[in-house]
């Protein structure tokens, strides 16, 4: 498998929210405001690209038995450190995260990856899979936190956009937007805008 | 030694053991300077947001400058007068935990569920030109999951309330969370924390509150347990075990 294809094709053609389905969770979580969904996704991608490299570079030295919890210790670890330098350089996202970052090591993308890739691979490659799927997550992330916020608080980045009436203005902000069940609506238009640009990703009906 | 013998699944479980504690352990100590410095910062900044005297986004410095116009003191609970002990230096949360420095609280009167407190509190006063503008106390109680820690603000009548936030809590985000959300928080504004026998009267009932209330506060939905634990923690440090023989004072004679 080629750098590029490493890097690029989980952003759509095998994307791991829209087509492996997989960090379904933290997308419905953490995606009201874009600032969250920025550090969310950045540490998503570090560690699934570290933890990914790790793996990999122990992959021959791994007895199968205990392989799960060894992958499980590296992506723990990762993620604690994440959340320390989180707390250490942003303390307000960090805060505002609370537990989220701590479930990064839930996420099943990092776990995923490691087991389906790294393992298998080495350690560069490995690596840029990492990357790759880190920015796959991150699109959807972004497409969803980006309507979120716009149509539950008329805001992107806490700068506002529409006026909401409560300040003033003219827009009427929808408050299902800042509830969880709407991510799973701009998840499945994701899928549905995905799978219409990409006919091949359509599983056949029984 | 092949992969799968128990030799080796020993070997490679202690050493990445090994690795990964001293890495993990490494990074917490080494931003622990940093983080500790953060927190500091975000209770002041949550304290003036809370009084009102700060709003958005806010750096250091604005923070730094706007906590100039506070003065804080250190005040025995159980008399009510100012004690000398320095406020830069004296940490009640440390105090809470240590034998001597703590007051145990008797279960009866523990309506905040916090088992035991500092004998002594800091309290914050909001000066302008010289003049006390409002009075800042801290407070804690336990919520559903976690121990809330907050501020109560009053005005000088010790009456009206001004505000109430949390700078720390580990309640449920979206369900006991929502005590941060901005909507709720104004709610309090203007109500009266004593009846006209002076107890604590403040109240997050269930639902919404009668319009024109004066000590009744919307409840959250999906939280009553967090919503009672903050009028546990309201009715505590505002009554006799609490800041009560402060504020009685500092009614009777203005700054004792």
């Amino acid at each position: 498998m080629s750098v590029k294809k490493a890097i690029f094709s989980p952003l759509f053609e095998n994307n791991p929210i829209a087509l492996q389905i997989l960090g379904i969770c933290s997308a419905l979580a953490v995606t009201t405001k874009l600032e969250s969904v920025f550090v969310m996704c950045l540490a998503v991608t570090v560690v699934c690209a570290l933890s990914n490299f790790f793996v990999s570079v122990i992959r021959n030295h791994v007895p199968s038995a205990i392989r799960i919890i060894v992958m499980m210790t590296v992506i723990a670890s990762l993620v604690i450190v994440t959340d320390q330098v989180l707390k250490a350089f942003v303390y307000d996202v960090a805060k505002s995260m609370s537990v989220y970052i701590g479930l990064i090591i839930t996420n099943c993308i990092v776990m995923g990856r490691a087991e389906a890739y790294a393992m298998k691979n080495t350690p560069g490659m490995a690596f840029l899979d990492g990357i790759g799927n880190g920015l796959g997550y991150s699109i959807v992330l972004i497409f969803v936190g980006f309507f979120r916020e716009l149509l539950g608080s008329g805001k992107l980045f806490g700068i506002t956009i529409f006026q909401t009436i409560s300040e003033g203005g003219w827009y009427m902000p929808n408050g299902m937007a800042l509830l969880s069940p709407s991510a799973f609506f701009l998840i499945g238009i994701f899928i549905w805008i995905l799978r219409t640009w990409k006919k091949d990703q359509v599983e056949e009906t029984n | 030694m092949g992969n799968d013998s128990t030799a080796k699944t020993l070997i490679v479980a202690t050493l990445l053991c090994v690795v990964c504690s001293v890495v993990v352990s490494w990074s917490a100590v080494s931003l622990k300077p940093q983080q500790i410095k953060n927190k500091k910062l975000d209770i002041k900044k949550n304290l003036l947001m809370t009084a009102g005297l700060i709003s958005g986004k806010v750096t250091e410095v604005e923070i730094n400058k706007a906590f100039e116009s506070i003065e804080t003191k250190v005040v025995d609970l159980s008399t009510g007068e100012y004690s000398d002990v320095d406020p830069g230096n004296y940490d009640a949360r440390k105090a809470a935990k240590t034998p001597g420095q703590n007051h145990i609280i008797d279960s009866k009167t523990d309506v905040g569920k916090i088992k035991r407190r500092a004998k002594l509190e800091k309290v914050y006063f909001v000066k302008e030109n010289g003049e006390t503008k409002m009075i800042v106390l801290p407070a804690f109680g336990k919520g559903l999951w976690s121990t809330m820690y907050g501020f109560i603000v009053l005005e000088p009548n010790t009456v009206t309330v001004k505000g109430l936030g949390f700078y720390e809590h580990g309640e449920t985000p979206g369900l006991g969370g929502e005590i941060d959300n901005p909507n709720w928080k104004k709610l309090w504004v203007g109500k009266k924390a004593f009846d006209a026998n002076w107890k604590p009267a403040l109240k997050v009932i269930k639902g919404q509150a009668p319009a024109g209330s004066e000590h009744e506060i919307d409840g959250l939905s999906g939280a009553t347990l967090t919503a009672n634990g903050v009028t546990g923690m309201v009715q505590y440090w505002l009554g006799q075990d609490g800041f009560g023989p402060f504020l009685s004072k500092w009614r009777a004679g203005g700054s004792n």
